[in-house]
């Protein structure tokens, strides 16, 4: 049994009422939407907010809107089973509907949202635990205590990014719209991220994830998400690859994007994807060929480190195999890349 | 303390419970229906399953105060429902889930059952495929899972009308009970 800690429930029906209730309570608030990540965080002792603004009962997070210039808007109350569902999102946007789609198990998706799941709390071994073990262990630098356990010696956390959806959006380029006290901001996905594990975005604690707009896509855009994971039913990444691939008229790569998550604070963008992979046909050796180079880079850049299960040189040996498996994927149009 | 107004299995009930309490711990330690378990009480499980305005979630990360207005099913308003409807006996999923032996210590069950039975409504027919991701955020350690997807596919089999595909231990017909709505009075034989 693990008992949340006391706190009181303020439930807005507007965002205006929820940025005000954000302003009034400062520090000791917290939004809450799905509570997916925030309950069981609470329950182990990680966050103790003496009031949470609720934004289950404000309609206008509930956008969802597919609009004639093929600018997709969701708002950020929208579950995730309802975008993993949704045929305009899985033709216009397969990458994210199958990220979507493979987030936790189903009561889950049903609960937990869009806008819970880009602000969702980095994750590592040695802090996801009831505060019981993490007493026992003498707590770590993101919670309580002053030493890292991942790498020793460490002073920076680097405990890892494990929304499923965050990279399939930075592959879309989609852009955010937060409002605070100082009204509506926009901001690129990409600029979200900070590099720290403690606090791995840019926020204001008076802030609030309205909507995410995922611009309009190329005519032969191509997308799909590749995911590693212990049980196929219910767990968080061990890895996720997001592929998008612009495909011209003449079957030839134009654009091509690729993002993983699961490794460090951040989501990692593999930065030679784009430039080994455009002006190659999309499909044939030549493609194979370009897939197993970026699968190579992809290998050179990324580390994992023991932040989260799973052995981190056996999840390395993996960036390969998905980056690679999630290309072609993505080219065939047969996401996700999941083995279930 | 706020006093909240629940729709619990058909009936408005008023409870008084704290704004930190989950709707698990309200429907086990306030109201008494301890049908809803508390497994691992942080969402990896599924033993708490609850239908919210008929949709499988969660009830140990659902907060209380949040599911006002909200209709929920527990596993203690399945027979009641159908029986309501003019059913026999207990809900013909729960009766198949009995007759194919699709448990063993029965932890799992009732939020297995609330899972199922949502399927079987959006879904009259499912595959097997279907069931498996229908029931894969329903963690069982005993059983294997066969006997819980066979129950499922012999409730939607009978309620469509024909014989249950025969399974790989028995593949000369239907080994099971017949259904309690079936069953012959007392005193008659089976
Ligand atoms: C067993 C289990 C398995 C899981 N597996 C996965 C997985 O495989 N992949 C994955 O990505 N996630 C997983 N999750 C986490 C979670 O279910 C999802 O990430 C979900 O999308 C979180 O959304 P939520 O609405 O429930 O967020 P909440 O818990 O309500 O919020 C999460 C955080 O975001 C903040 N927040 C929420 N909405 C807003 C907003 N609009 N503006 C500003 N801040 C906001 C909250 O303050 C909180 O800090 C899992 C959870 C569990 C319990
Ligand atoms: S990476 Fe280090 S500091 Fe960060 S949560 Fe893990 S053990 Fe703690
Ligand atoms: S008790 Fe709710 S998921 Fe385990
Ligand atoms: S019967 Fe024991 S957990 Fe399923």
């Amino acid at each position: 049994m693990l008992r949340l800690p006391k706190t009181r429930v303020a439930k807005p029906t507007t965002v205006a009422q929820a940025v005000a209730l954000l302003v009034e309570h400062g520090e000791v608030a917290m939004p809450i939407a799905g509570g997916t990540d925030l309950l069981p965080n609470m329950k182990h002792g990680l966050f103790e907010p003496e009031v949470l603004v609720a934004l289950g009962g404000i309609k206008e997070l509930q956008r969802f809107e597919l609009q004639t210039d093929g600018t997709l808007i969701l708002g950020a109350g929208v579950s995730l089973d309802r975008i993993a569902a949704d045929e305009r999102v899985q033709r216009t946007a397969p990458a994210l509907a199958q990220a979507a789609g493979l987030v936790a198990g189903p009561q889950l998706r049903r609960m937990g949202t869009l806008g819970g799941n880009v602000m969702l709390d980095t994750r590592c071994q040695w802090y996801n635990q009831t505060h019981f073990w993490r007493q026992a262990l003498g707590y770590c630098l993101k919670k309580d205590g002053t030493v890292c356990h991942v790498v020793a010696g460490g002073k920076k956390c680097v405990a890892a990014a494990s929304n499923d959806t965050a990279p399939t959006l930075m592959t879309l380029q989609a852009t955010l719209v937060f409002e605070g006290r100082s009204g509506r901001r926009e901001v690129a996905i990409d600029d979200l991220w900070h590099t720290d594990g403690i606090h791995n975005k840019k926020l204001g604690t008076d802030e609030i994830l309205v909507e995410v707009r995922v611009p309009p896509r190329a005519t032969g855009h191509r997308g799909a998400y590749g995911k590693l994971r212990e049980r196929g039913s219910i767990d968080y990444p061990m890895l996720g690859v997001a592929a998008r691939l612009d495909v011209g008229r003449d079957g030839a790569v134009e654009g091509a994007d690729l993002v993983l998550v699961a490794l460090q604070a951040r989501p990692v963008r593999v930065r030679r994807a784009a430039e080994l992979l455009i002006g190659v046909p999309s499909s044939g050796d030549n493609f194979a060929e370009a897939v197993a180079a970026v699968a190579e880079a992809a290998y050179a850049q990324a580390h994992p480190m023991p932040n989260i299960p799973g052995d981190h040189e056996w999840r390395r040996e993996m960036v390969p195999v998905y980056v690679a498996r999630t290309l072609h994927a993505a080219a065939t149009g047969t996401g996700p890349v999941h083995h279930v | 303390m706020a006093s909240l107004l629940l729709n619990v299995n058909g009936d408005q009930l008023e409870v008084t419970a704290p704004d930190h309490w989950t709707l698990l711990e309200v429907l086990r330690y306030r109201l008494g229906l301890t049908g809803s378990k508390q497994g691992c009480d942080k969402g990896d499980c599924g033993a708490c399953t609850v239908q919210i305005d008929g949709e499988p979630q969660l009830a140990c990360l659902a907060l209380a105060t949040l599911c006002e207005g909200r209709a929920i099913t527990t596993i203690e308003g399945l027979m009641p429902a159908h029986l309501r409807a003019g059913g026999k006996g207990p809900d013909p999923l729960q009766d198949a889930f009995d007759r194919c032996g699709a448990l063993q210590c029965g932890f799992c069950q009732p939020g297995m059952l609330l899972s199922a039975k949502a399927l079987l409504e959006r879904s009259p027919d499912p595959s097997r495929d279907e069931i498996r991701h229908a029931l894969a955020g329903n963690l069982c350690r005993c059983t294997g899972y066969t006997q819980i997807f066979q129950a499922v596919e012999l409730a939607a089999a009978e309620a469509q009308g024909r014989a249950p595909t025969p399974p790989a231990w028995h593949p000369d017909g239907n080994p099971w009970m017949p259904a309690c709505s079936k069953a012959p009075a007392k005193g008659e034989s089976r």
